[in-house]
């Protein structure tokens, strides 16, 4: 079950002729999937395009009454493979994943896929994940697109002209016989905004339809001499036929005046940008008419040469706006301007960076330089000759702390880097090498434990290198998701072979967690769509791991230290993996929080932990947070003369979940910590022993207060 | 040069798209808000268009929403995706240092900006970590909104929403209400509100808390804790009587050294009992013998502070008689929210070690016993294993309150011994400088600061008392010698094994 629900959303997908639709670009975008008669859906999830997946998944319904296949892909690999499906059959298939990681694991099937071609419309949609709020390196999905000759679709970042790509990404594959990759942005994904529906259309062939019909070419299969002409087909057919496509459905568009000295190539994604920027400096309206012409590439892959030189025609000076590197479009721009022999001056890195975000000042600085060196007097005044002194503002930049993201209050994950830092504590600091997933974290402060991440269920095979062992064993992190994404085969099973001595710590908190909660092949949940409630142990079993743990608490801090001691010092040679299971605290607290209020209402026993500090007892040396980083375990300022630092504080978001009280217990930390459970609805019995047991305690707590001057809260 | 295009001025509609940015940290209802905002501007004839960056930055990093939007017309604007600096109208920080994070960024500007922030922390785990005072100065993030923006409404948003039973998002919204920088009226976010149709009775609250907080500016400085129930000092005759003598003593003192002195003398006191508080005032009082008013008895109030905390040590049996004490249970059901008819059940991580139990020992016993491994081991053995004491049962609270009884007993151990001896000698050695350089001697009776904590941490920081007192030696005679002395000082706080510390001593030996 994934963290966000799209039920209620979902209906909207069921919206027909003359509606219209508002919400998010992600679910815009399966609407048109479903409006163009896609026979098969898939994808893996990965931020920006995680709820795309979610969504389908809510709307698997709706796509069983179109008689649409929707596969949760084990891997973008698998996703990708799975347009095999269009290369015969007249069947369009759409998979999404995000670029340009998703991509990497993906570009084996998509290499493959356009060798042979397709026959039905395949579509790509890459959430491109890159910018401000990316989580991974920092790539273009482009430069596969130009080395597999698939087409790249870059669409304006509205939801009209979205939807209106997946129409014609379907249309150009089919054109063309070529894949066709929709490229969308972060912020395209979740930008909001209306379009006018159409009705959803059931495919004319379903995948039902095509088993029961199989076909087969040989001529379709890489392998030579079919690959010798796939690369021939490629240049001589299927590339002149998505130009003429192209050009005819006026896939790329042109803005602005016809005649100018000067005009800017855009990148559909950065079309809004450039308008800001124009609009900025007083040369486009609100609405987007631009006194600078603009040559707008919904489509940045193939380049269709005539349609730029048209757009050249009497121009001095034009400027390219390709975000990141390398520069794919002004190279293959500046070429064709060479050959033709052309006089005009191309601008584009030079006026803007190589690399980076291009945000709105960027935008702004490089549209106001181009314009300062090609046409000056179309600047207004104050951007010449600037008059007035921006007001000096202090600067915070060594006051404000980063904020990098962490580990949610009461994560499972938390205890397992604590009892991995209190044995390097021990041990000494071990090679230990990191993985995709919320554990990522773990390399941050206040654990710093892992120095590498080389791709998702990648852990274990970066540490190969020290697969044959030393003086130190190599730990490596991994979690469920990476594990059954590539992880088996290429870590688990690249140690057993190679008789590694090394280990591996699972994190298995029952979810693809990081992405937003999907299900896996381990997960807990019941799924009434999916085969869950497979054990990651039974697995490393069957590949030959012979030394294996299992955690099922992974709270208990020195259970965890101890099992990675013995990992650590055990005499036993070969792999040795530890999973460490606990149920990801974001989702289960989701899960269960309802479930708790309901039978508090109904008057049944409920017992709600939570921790606390006793301010008095507290040093403020703050040895347990180095431990923990929980959000809801913080400090606060006493007002006591006496104190210098600020003492630790549990605030009311904590959710009990039993870290802190493991950690000052296996660190030996100190004695401020206590957990409080309410109880609610207690029986009877429970009251009455409850009265018993603070008769008592009271009676001694007043013969001692008798005794002694009672200085706490009193006046003096 | 080609004059085809006219030079033009900027398209005055193009002001007239409003431009709001949501500044949170992850999973503080960022989305919401934003949903919110967007509800009611459509609803008011409106288009609007929102773009965020989730990604993991949901899990508690910064994440920041975006909205832009413009009365309907015939035809659609282009709205931008992201914020440009120097180009807002409206920005919502949902918390102290995302307030100076949207400055930093440039997104507040005094030309145009209304800038709406709640003034409460949530500490990022570089603050938290060091061993000392790591905490962010938000004063200075204050000044500069002051400065930065055009219109200013900050108050604490969390406390106004959690006080409503609500979370932050909904008294930010109603902050954005009653800042008028919208032109909605109040009705409108209300009915948005209500058409989310969750928690909405606690979010319209919140939401009237955070209206009238920008309408009428924070409510004038209320105590925000309940002031402790205050009653009148009691106790047995004859330790109020000589109690009364001690406040008079204390009340004798130089005024600067005065309140030091009572918060002092409180402690010390509550720790042991009269006799042990008029052992501190002795002490004390031989310091002050030794100050002067020309510099306005700095060391005697260094001396008050850091005697008082050196005498209440932490051991065993004040731990056990804190937690023991009647007003603690009354505190904890406050904190937890517990009502009459629910039970509050507590459960004590205690964890001694073999050093722990040997300081419990009366001195001579307990010094042999440390002296030797093997029995040592033996306590370890014994004892030193993590104990869970549920203090609500009547086991472990009687084994607990017995220990916070040997009060009388504790002045024999071993623990009271050696604490005894620390602090006599960082006394004399920091008043042994007194003479020479008075500066140098307030900087080292400073240095007890970094004796805190319990088992390793508390021996990590005797390790750097040590070290940092050492360096006095080195530093005797120069005029910079208490600067240094208080710059080591810092530099062992800033992290737990000493790096810094280590770094600071190198430069210090460098130049002697």
């Amino acid at each position: 079950m994934a963290e966000r629900s799209f039920k209620a959303e979902v209906e909207h997908l069921r919206k027909g002729d003359g509606d219209v639709f508002t919400g998010e670009g992600i679910l815009a975008i399966t609407k048109a999937l479903l409006e163009n008669g896609v026979g098969y859906v898939g994808g893996y999830q990965g931020a920006p395009i995680s709820h795309l997946m979610d969504v389908l998944a809510d709307a698997e319904e709706l796509m069983g009454e179109l008689g649409v296949r929707f596969e949760a892909n084990a891997s973008e690999a698998a996703a990708a493979a799975m347009l095999a499906a269009s290369v015969h059959y007249p069947i369009r298939g759409a998979v999404t994943f995000k670029g340009p990681v998703g991509v990497n694991v993906a570009s084996d099937a998509l290499a493959n896929l356009c060798s042979s071609g397709v026959n039905g419309g395949a579509l790509i949609i890459v959430g491109e994940d890159y910018g401000e709020g990316s989580s991974i390196m920092q790539e273009r999905s482009h430069g596969f697109a130009m080395k597999s000759q698939f087409w790249m679709l870059d669409p304006r970042p509205n939801l009209p002209s979205i939807t209106k790509a997946v129409k014609d990404g379907f249309e150009l594959s089919e054109a063309s016989n070529t894949p066709v990759m929709l490229m969308v942005r972060i912020r395209s994904c979740h930008v909001t905004g209306s379009f006018a529906t159409r009705d959803n259309v059931r495919p004319p062939m379903t995948v039902k339809d095509a088993i029961a019909n199989p076909q087969s070419d040989f001529n379709r299969v890489v392998l030579p001499p079919m690959s010798y002409l796939h690369e021939q087909d490629k240049i001589e057919n299927r590339w002149p036929a998505a130009e003429k496509f192209i050009v005819e459905n006026k896939l790329n568009e042109v803005f602005g005046p016809q005649k100018a000295k000067l005009g800017i190539v855009v990148q559909g994604g950065m079309y809004n940008g450039l308008i800001r920027a124009l609009q900025r400096l007083g040369l486009a309206d609100v609405f987007g008419n631009t006194e600078v012409p603009i040559y707008c590439l919904n489509v940045t892959y193939p380049i269709v040469r005539d349609e730029f030189d048209a757009f050249c025609d009497g121009k001095d000076h034009v400027m390219i706006v390709e975000e990141g590197q390398p520069d794919h479009i002004e190279q293959q721009l500046g070429s064709f301007l060479f050959k033709a022999g052309r006089q005009l001056k191309l601008y584009g890195k030079d006026v803007l960076p190589m690399a980076g975000e291009y945000t709105g000042q960027v935008l702004l600085d490089g549209v106001t330089a181009f314009l300062k060196s090609a046409a000056p007097e179309m600047l207004p005044g104050q951007v010449r000759a600037p008059n007035m002194e921006a007001p000096a503002i202090p600067d915070l930049s060594e006051t404000v702390p980063i904020r990098p993201p962490g580990f949610c209050t009461g994560c499972p994950e938390r205890p397992i880097f604590a009892g991995i830092k209190l044995v390097q504590q021990e041990l000494g600091k071990h090679q230990i090498t990191g993985d995709i997933g919320c554990h990522l974290f773990g390399s941050l402060p206040p654990f710093e434990i892992g120095g590498a991440t080389m791709g998702y269920g990648l852990g274990p095979a970066a540490n190969a290198a020290f697969d044959g062992g030393g003086e130190r064993r190599a730990i490596s992190m991994l979690g469920d998701g990476g594990f059954w994404h590539n992880g088996l085969s290429s870590s688990i099973g690249n140690m057993v072979f190679n008789k590694s001595d090394n280990v591996v710590v699972i994190v298995d908190n029952y979810y693809s967690a990081a992405t937003g909660g999907q299900d896996v092949l381990s997960s807990r949940a019941q799924n009434d769509t999916k085969s869950t409630g497979n054990p990651i142990k039974e697995a490393l079993k069957g590949v030959g791991v012979e030394w294996i743990r299992q955690i099922d608490h992974t709270y208990d801090v020195g259970h965890v230290r101890d099992t990675v001691r013995e990992a650590l010092t055990t005499d036993f040679k070969g792999p040795k993996v530890i999973v460490a299971s606990s149920e990801c605290m974001l989702n289960k607290q989701r899960r269960e929080k309802p479930i708790r209020n309901k039978a508090i209402k109904e008057g049944r026993r409920v017992d709600v932990p939570r921790f606390g500090v006793d301010s008095d007892v507290c040093t403020g040396d703050h040895a347990c947070i180095r431990l923990s980083g929980c959000p809801s375990l913080s400090l606060k300022r006493l007002d006591d003369p006496l104190r210098d630092d600020p003492i630790a504080h549990i605030d009311q978001t904590c959710v009990g979940c039993g870290n802190c009280g493991e950690v000052a217990d296996a660190a030996v930390l100190c004695p401020s910590f206590y957990r409080a459970d309410v109880v609610h609805n207690p029986s009877g019995f429970e009251t009455w022993r409850a009265g018993l047991r603070s008769k008592v305690i009271g009676w001694l707590q007043t013969r001692r207060d008798n005794r002694r001057l009672r200085l706490e809260g009193a006046v003096q | 040069m080609n004059m085809v295009l006219p030079q033009k001025t900027p398209d005055p509609r193009t002001g007239q798209i409003i431009k709001l940015v949501i500044m949170a940290v992850g999973g503080q209802g960022g989305g919401v808000l934003t949903s919110w905002v967007e509800s009611v501007a459509r609803a008011q004839g409106y288009t609007c268009q929102a773009t965020s960056v989730a990604g993991v930055s949901q899990r508690t990093g910064a994440t920041v929403y975006y909205v832009e939007m413009m009365a309907a017309a015939d035809q659609s604007p282009v709205y931008a995706l992201a914020p440009s600096a120097g180009d807002v109208d409206i920005l919502i920080a949902s918390e102290m240092m995302e307030v100076g994070r949207s400055i930093i960024r440039g997104f507040v500007t005094p030309d145009r900006t209304v800038l709406i922030g709640s003034t409460h922390r949530a500490l990022a785990v570089s603050e938290k970590m060091a061993p000392g005072d790591g905490i962010a100065n938000a004063d200075e993030v204050i000044a500069a909104a002051e400065i930065a923006a055009q219109q200013l409404v900050l108050a604490d948003m969390d406390r106004l929403a959690v006080e409503q039973g609500s979370v932050i998002s909904s008294s930010l919204f109603g902050a954005l209400a009653g800042s008028g920088a919208l032109p909605f009226p109040r009705e409108a976010f209300e009915d948005a509100i209500r058409a989310s149709g969750k928690g909405v009775e606690a979010s319209l609250r919140a939401f009237a808390a955070g209206f009238d907080v920008a309408v009428n500016g924070p409510a004038e400085a209320t105590e925000v804790e309940a002031p402790a129930p205050v009653s009148a000092l009691q106790g047995p005759a004859s330790e109020l009587q000589t109690w009364q003598g001690l406040l008079a003593r204390a009340n004798g003192l130089p005024e600067p050294v005065r309140d030091m002195a009572l918060a002092g003398l409180t402690k010390v006191v509550d720790f042991q009992d009269c006799a042990y508080g008029r052992v501190y005032l002795d002490r004390l009082e031989d310091v002050v013998a030794r100050d002067s008013v020309v510099q306005e008895w700095a060391l005697s109030a260094t001396a008050a502070k850091y005697i008082a905390n050196a005498m209440a040590y932490d051991d065993i049996i004040r731990v056990a008689d804190l937690k023991t004490r009647a007003p603690r249970l009354d505190r904890i059901r406050q904190e937890m929210g517990a009502g009459d008819a629910n039970l509050v059940e507590l459960t004590e991580f205690f964890h001694p070690r073999a050093e722990e139990v040997a300081s419990l020992m009366p001195a001579g016993m307990g010094a042999k016993w440390e002296a030797n491994p093997k029995r040592m081991a033996l306590l370890s053995r014994l004892f030193g294993k993590g104990r869970r004491l549920r203090t609500h049962t009547l086991r472990a609270f009687i084994m607990l309150h017995f220990l916070g009884g040997l009060k009388r007993y504790r002045m024999k151990t071993r623990r009271h011994q050696v604490e005894e001896g620390h602090l006599k000698a960082w006394l004399a050695d920091s008043l042994a400088v007194l003479e020479s350089d008075y500066a140098l001697a307030v900087e080292m009776l400073k240095n007890r600061r970094l004796v805190k904590g319990y088992s390793d941490t508390h021996a990590r920081g005797l390790t750097k008392f040590s070290s940092v007192m050492g360096a006095a030696e080195l530093l005797k005679g120069r005029d910079d010698a208490a600067a240094w002395m208080n710059r080591l000082r810092e530099a062992a706080l800033q992290d737990p094994e000493g790096t810094a510390l280590d770094g600071a001593l190198r430069t210090v030996r460098s130049f002697v």
